[in-house]
């Protein structure tokens, strides 16, 4: 009887089915009847006509080839990127753009950690920001507009929401402008982990001020990490000036603990945070390496 | 001999045609290998990494890998069912359109219309040609099956009658997706569920175009080539139903620690663990099965090209259970381990046999030899060494890359930036780039070997039968 099995193609062929379909009926088809894979955040939004046309532009360039969108429960991983991923996050992504290899850091968490000219600069040459990247150029972008009827038609298929003003101002913006958009919108859905205590810092005088083994490796953290934003010479760049004894919009100046607080924190306006990467000594002696060039002013 | 002839134009086209593809796509493996270390080699817009790797993984995939599978599988089919195909002229026709689909795949790709699906890249025109050309495929696999002349199917039909039905099923449903244009469209699925049903496919496609059909040239090819008959068919029937009973629940191990469901990725884990069963159940057999004559080693030049394959897929299956473990996922995920795992089952297991089939198959239809042992033994070496420089060093590189993300220091702040990391991996990539080097130059005596046999056939057969009635023999 079984040994007929080998004799009949036809009966093969449907056993052979039916012992395939079994795995994807309980992993892939059942799973997909349930609410449990159709998770959605109370917060998350559809994406814009100008947001859209990033994430194609994104998917056209291939970035998931090489960027992750996915923070895994890990310690450390949360540390590098932020807060994990959540399974209502993506319930606007067709496909789901979780990539599978990190050439590149993950981008799950970029939304908002630069301001939009950081990425202008970086998607034109992304080795003036990170010298020993291998990110290709990206600022050709910007030689190409985009298409409002196009996006018509790309917003319906996704059946987003969107005003005809809303993509008669398309016209006007490049691609460039779009893949910007996308990024500052990817993962906000999810509120920021709030920071570690830190309010008490301000008062805090800087234990290393003024000494010259400090300033000289705040120079060395400097030059690697803020001179992108913030000039060579701390000038100012994309970042504010720090050479200008003002703080943050305000005409006086910071003490070490606020610039100390700025470092580890970051800002809303778009200063990433560094404490999980730099230790109070090196935090301490980028404030020491500020003050050694405000008093060169 | 026979009372019918074998369709073998049809067959030599899609050999010709997979060796073709197959240089594009490693021409292209390498630039983008080298564009890794080198960034100013992206030439925007057609050729960026982004837009590139696409076209390396889709031409060697569909370009050489289903180019071989179809004209082995249509080799393999005709001798075993002991008759001519079916429908010859579909098959001419399946030849003309495969070529036709693939060149345009990759013109599409270059252009970035890509639904970012990986390995179900091409936009949906292109996947309804793909659909065409698989039903022509199976209407030849199962006309010419159930018009045999032999009763008994051959374990090489369970593989290859497996392969149509799940490639269908598989590339059919990950590709169902939401038009807007004709060169762009949204998956059917989003979100959560579209990274299930993406795995479901990513994983399985891999399964049953680079292990099923391999599987059945493997189980066709070793006993032809050697004269030793398969170690136990008992076997062969426990490893062919365990394997394609179990792995179609492994998706989810590509998803570990991601938001998709615990439990979903705990059974893909645990699947994946019992895979290794059914895939060792294949490498017991073939070297059982050339164990009763070791020295078919020395004296068959094309056993070495079996057995190592099949080594390499023993390894392959081993490595990726392992790598889909918690543990070690959340240590090699992400790096460039994973790359370095792929290219051991590409390089190693799937090309290595893929090759000495055509070895095998090319002075056959041309009734000629080999035209050099010792070309042929260069091309072994020269593949073999250029693997494994490339897997090992991409194991290293991977192994580091996941440790320096982890590392704290004894504040507990992260040590190292991704950058500090990145700029640590440049040493190996161009390693990687040498050993892909090494494997290409092999790959180029291969294809210099099967084209002189080629010419020596063809010069034969002009020489002797000037006049041949009919298809050629």
């Amino acid at each position: 009887m079984a040994g007929d099995l080998y004799k009949k193609p036809i009966l093969f062929a449907i056993v052979a089915a039916g012992v395939i379909l079994v795995g994807t009926a309980v992993t892939m088809f059942i799973p997909m009847l349930t609410e449990e894979m159709h998770p959605k955040l109370a917060n998350l939004k559809p994406y814009t006509a100008l947001q859209l046309a990033g994430k194609d532009i994104y998917q056209r360039e291939g970035c998931n080839n090489c960027h992750t969108q996915t923070v895994r429960p890990l310690k450390t991983e949360v540390m590098r990127y932020g807060e994990y991923s959540k399974a209502g996050e993506f319930a606007y992504d067709r496909p789901f753009l979780w990539g599978s290899k990190r050439t590149g850091p993950d981008l799950a968490r970029i939304g908002g950690k630069y301001p939009d000219k950081w990425h202008e600069v970086h998607f034109d040459n992304p080795q003036a920001i990170f010298a020993q990247s291998n990110m290709p150029a990206y600022g050709w972008l910007r030689d190409s507009k985009l298409d409002p009827n196009e996006s018509a038609s790309r917003m319906k298929a996704n059946d987003f929401p969107y005003t005809a003003d809303e993509l008669a101002r398309l016209k006007d913006k490049t691609e460039l402008d779009a893949l910007i958009a996308y990024m500052q919108v990817i993962g906000i859905a999810v509120k920021k982990t709030p920071e570690p205590a830190s309010s008490g810092i301000t008062d805090i005088p800087n234990p290393l001020a003024a000494k010259p083994e400090a300033i000289k490796q705040g120079l060395l953290l400097y030059k690697e990490i803020c001179a992108a934003c913030h000039g060579d010479n701390g000038e100012g760049g994309i970042g504010p000036s720090l050479s200008d004894r003002k703080f943050l919009g305000r005409t006086a100046d910071g003490s070490d603990g606020e610039y100390f607080t700025v470092i580890q924190n970051g800002t809303q306006a778009g200063m990433p945070p560094y404490a999980s990467n730099l230790d109070k000594n090196k935090m301490w002696s980028l404030v020491s390496y500020i003050r050694s060039i405000q008093g060169n002013k | 001999m026979n009372d019918y002839q074998y369709d073998n134009q049809t067959v030599k086209g899609f050999i010709v045609s997979s060796i073709f593809w197959g240089v594009v796509g490693i021409v292209i493996g390498l630039w983008i290998s080298v564009q890794m270390w080198m960034p100013s080699l992206n030439i925007p817009p057609y050729f960026t990494f982004g837009r590139l790797r696409v076209v390396h993984t889709n031409g060697l995939a569909f370009g050489l890998g289903i180019g071989a599978i179809f004209g082995i599988t249509y080799y393999i089919l005709m001798r075993l069912c002991k008759r001519p195909l079916l429908f010859p002229k579909l098959a001419r026709f399946h030849l003309y359109l495969f070529n036709a689909a693939i060149a345009l795949a990759a013109l599409s790709l270059f252009l970035g219309m890509n639904q970012s699906l990986e390995y179900a890249e091409l936009e949906w025109p292109l996947d309804i040609g793909v659909v065409i050309l698989w039903v022509i495929f199976a209407v030849n696999v199962f006309g010419t099956i159930i018009k045999r002349r032999e009763e008994q199917m051959y374990i090489s039909l369970w593989y290859i009658i497996a392969t149509v039905v799940a490639v269908a099923v598989l590339y059919i449903v990950n590709n169902l997706s939401i038009p807007a244009s004709l060169t762009k469209s949204y998956h059917l699925f989003a979100g959560v569920n579209s990274a299930n049903v993406e795995w479901w496919y990513g994983h399985n496609i891999v399964g049953f175009i680079f292990t099923t059909p391999i599987l059945a040239m493997f189980y066709y090819f070793l006993p032809k080539s050697t004269g030793l008959p398969i170690f136990s068919h008992r076997l062969s029937i426990i490893a062919f139903w365990s394997l394609v009973f179990a792995y179609l629940w492994t998706g989810a191990h590509h998803l570990v620690y991601t938001p998709l469901p615990d439990w979903i990725q705990t059974l893909g884990i645990a699947f994946t663990i019992f895979l290794i069963a059914p895939s060792w159940g294949s490498v017991v057999n073939g070297y059982y099965t050339v164990g009763s004559d070791w020295s078919k080693m020395q004296s068959n030049y094309l056993t070495k090209f079996f057995i190592l394959g099949i080594t390499f897929y023993g390894l392959q299956t081993v490595q990726g259970p392992t790598q889909g473990l918690r543990v070690v996922s959340q240590l090699i995920h992400y790096t460039d381990w994973v790359p370095g795992h792929v290219h051991m089952g590409t390089m190693g297991w799937v090309t290595m046999t893929a090759c000495a089939a055509m070895y095998y198959i090319i002075p056959k239809i041309y009734n000629t030899r080999i035209y050099s042992v010792r070309v042929a033994n260069v091309h072994f070496w020269l593949v073999l060494v250029g693997q494994l420089i490339f897997s090992f060093t991409m194991w290293v590189t991977g192994i580091m890359q996941g440790a320096l993300w982890k590392a704290t220091n004894a504040e507990g702040n992260l040590q190292y930036t991704f950058m500090d990391v990145l700029a640590k991996n440049y040493p190996y990539w161009q390693m990687r780039t040498v050993g892909g080097l090494i494997f290409t130059v092999g790959m180029l005596f291969f294809i210099y070997n099967i084209f002189m046999t080629m010419r020596q056939g063809y010069i034969a057969q002009s020489d002797i039968k000037p006049v041949v009635a009919g298809m050629k023999a």
